[in-house]
């Protein structure tokens, strides 16, 4: 990948108290890829996760995002660089109090000075595009997990961002629902070239959407592996990367349970 | 954000700002447009229009009202939308070209896109343009009528009162079939809870209650001197506290500090399904999450109020001694005339009943917990306002049945 990196992580290392997440991690993710991270359940995939988009702050090391450095931004600068990203997370956190529309509708509230007829038409427009056309005066209850997602992705993209970090989309979703969403990020890439980073164990997911993945282990505290998901299946000597694309279980008590 | 909001939010949420009105005076900064718009006429009625740059979504009010004035006034049977100049685009963008597609047919004007770029048709095609004509499948949500609103009001409180009463019946059951079956008791929780509501909340009691004391010894004071009745004082916090005050000020208290909390955690726990979980698992409930928050709450309770009854005789203790010239063995002897055990112990029965009022209407507002967020936030407040009224009508009924009885 000779693309220029949208994001640049170097030397990063995380400590809660006395216990290290991440040590000296450093990676980049080109401009327009997906990109996943992948490893075991506590490896700090989603805690690398929240550096990227500044809910956490790192104990050392940089991150650049988009020319910005993130660990030095003040909170003005924070709050620009955030409205560039967004984020799915894994339990859709749409709020349970409002309808679709608003829940879309509020980050184009906040940042931009529209008129409520285009806010309207923007909303409808994300609507269709995650395919839940007509469902903007339901509420986040009425929906099925799928559709919660897809409005949550929605509402993700509601400011155009260059970035939209997931947390785990596929968790929860049966096959179909998975499938679907397989189809509507690689579209979206496509046409809008965002970029995207996203957190999975979804196997499928990972060798039908990833162009590049890294893969963290806890042992290591960092990263064990990178590159495309097929070739590291295929010609990776690490036992840990191998068992973890063919699904198989380690044997040790270093599991993933 | 509306006016008024935005208004709040900079008064309340940026207090660094050095200068408020500054802030607020301010006019916003113009910005620069990344994008240009171009008209050329080929014949009269054949128009191109040029866009090029970066439509994104900041511009789109702009773009929109752009691309309107530069048609305006001019005859239009064919436009011709050249976007080959531009070079970013996003599905904001998109829908500003839509929009003027949209407003360009509407004069009759037959409207084509050139000069499309692969990544601009991309974004085209996965855009829907008819999407904003899509009509929702359900109404907007309006606020009902007035008298909507008083019929599902009646019918919520008719509902709530046939709710707590069937809780209050499931609650005696489970907690007669604990005490019967000892063993079954979760008495860990127990312990743990009466340290939640009770030894945790012995600061603010002990303060509130001294602070009581002071300050009715001193108003009473003020009145007393003048007719030389000094001693009564001390009667007087003994008699208000044991009898009336002491009960009702420490169920209030634990009312907002634990009943709220009872009612948040069992809301919360609804909401993570960890209650269907413990049913899943053969669990009752009530049993296993309320009995032990109950027994807890009626064992505290009174200890508490005692624990208050003596703080605030200690504060008008040291108004007595420091204001009153009164000595302390003098004001106890007078304390201990005031008030008999059976005061003590109606006080101690009394504060048992708002107890299990407290835990009570705590955990059936938890149970009333459906979904969301919002969910536990309104029941966790209906939990302590519901157990303050209860008190008082409780303290209402002992008020009168403790007057016969005596």
């Amino acid at each position: 990948m000779n693309k220029k990196p949208i994001i640049q992580v170097e030397n990063l290392t995380t400590r809660y108290g006395d216990t290290t997440i991440l040590e000296n991690v450093s990676f980049r993710v080109s401009r327009g890829e997906i990109f996943m991270l992948l490893g075991a359940s506590g490896c700090g995939k989603s805690t690398l996760l929240k550096h990227l988009n500044g809910l956490l702050r790192p104990s050392s090391g940089r991150i650049i995002v988009n020319g910005t450095d993130i660990t030095a931004a003040d909170e003005e600068t924070m709050r620009d660089i955030q409205r560039t990203i967004g984020v799915l997370f894994q339990a859709d956190a749409l709020f349970s109090s409002m309808t679709i529309f608003e829940n879309i509708a509020l980050p184009l509230y906040e940042y931009t000075d529209l008129t409520r007829g285009m806010i309207d038409r923007i909303v409808k427009m994300k609507l269709a595009l995650v395919n839940l056309p007509g469902h903007e005066n339901h509420m986040p209850a009425e929906l099925s997990g799928g559709m919660r997602k897809r409005a949550a992705l929605a509402r993700a993209m509601a400011l155009d961002p260059l970035l939209l970090f997931f947390d785990e989309p596929w968790a929860g979703l049966d096959p179909v629902t998975a499938a679907e969403l397989d189809i509507l990020i690689r579209s979206i890439n496509t046409a809008m070239g965002t970029t995207m980073v996203i957190v999975t164990q979804e196997l499928a997911s990972i060798f039908s959407l990833a162009q590049r993945v890294i893969m963290l282990d806890k042992s290591v505290r960092g990263i064990i592996a990178q590159g495309d998901p097929a070739e590291l299946k295929e010609h990776s000597q690490d036992i840990r990367v191998v068992n973890y694309f063919n699904r198989k279980a380690t044997g040790g008590d270093e599991g993933g349970l | 954000m509306t006016p008024g909001l935005s208004l709040i939010y900079i008064l309340y949420c940026k207090p660094q700002t050095p200068s408020l009105f500054g802030e607020i005076m301010k006019a916003p900064p113009v910005k620069k447009k990344e994008y240009s718009l171009r008209v050329e006429d080929r014949e009269p009625g054949d128009v191109t229009l040029f866009v090029s740059g970066r439509i994104a979504l900041d511009d789109l009010n702009d773009f929109t009202s752009d691309a309107r004035s530069i048609l305006q006034n001019k005859p239009l049977k064919k436009l011709m939308v050249d976007i080959a100049g531009v070079n970013y685009l996003d599905s904001a963008g998109t829908l500003a070209l839509f929009q003027l597609e949209e407003e360009q047919t509407a004069r009759s004007a037959s409207v084509t896109f050139h000069g499309v770029t692969d990544e601009a048709k991309g974004i085209l095609n996965l855009l829907d343009k008819k999407a904003h004509h899509i009509p929702p499948l359900v109404p907007e949500r309006k606020p009902p009528n007035i008298l909507e609103q008083m019929g599902e009001a009646t019918r919520l409180l008719l509902n709530d009162f046939f709710e707590v009463l069937s809780f209050v019946g499931e609650l005696i059951l489970a907690l007669i079939s604990s005490l019967r079956r000892p063993r079954s008791m979760r008495w860990n929780d127990v312990l743990y809870y009466m340290k939640r509501a009770g030894v945790d909340g012995l600061p603010i009691v002990g303060l509130i209650s001294i602070l009581m004391g002071l300050i009715m010894a001193f108003m009473s004071s003020l009145q007393f001197k003048q007719f030389g009745a000094n001693i009564y004082v001390a009667s007087l916090v003994a008699i208000a506290m044991v009898k009336e005050l002491g009960p009702i000020m420490t169920a209030i208290l634990v009312a907002g500090r634990s009943g709220s909390a009872f009612a948040a955690e069992i809301g919360t726990m609804i909401v993570n399904d960890e209650v269907n979980a413990l049913k899943a698992m053969g669990f009752e409930p009530i049993q296993f999450l309320a009995v032990p928050k109950l027994l807890a709450t009626i064992i505290v309770v009174p200890l508490l109020t005692l624990y208050a009854d003596l703080f605030a005789i200690l504060g008008g203790l040291v108004v007595g001694v420091v204001g009153l010239d009164l000595t302390a063995y003098s004001y106890i002897q007078q304390t201990r005339e005031g008030i008999a055990v059976f005061d003590i112990v109606a006080s101690l029965v009394k504060s048992s009943v708002f107890a299990g009022l407290i835990a009570g209407i705590g955990c059936q507002r938890g149970f009333q917990v459906h979904e969301g967020a919002e969910s536990v936030g309104t029941f966790t407040t209906s939990a302590v306002v519901s157990a303050i009224f209860l008190i008082i009508v409780a303290d209402s009924a002992f008020a009168i049945i403790l007057h016969y009885v005596r």
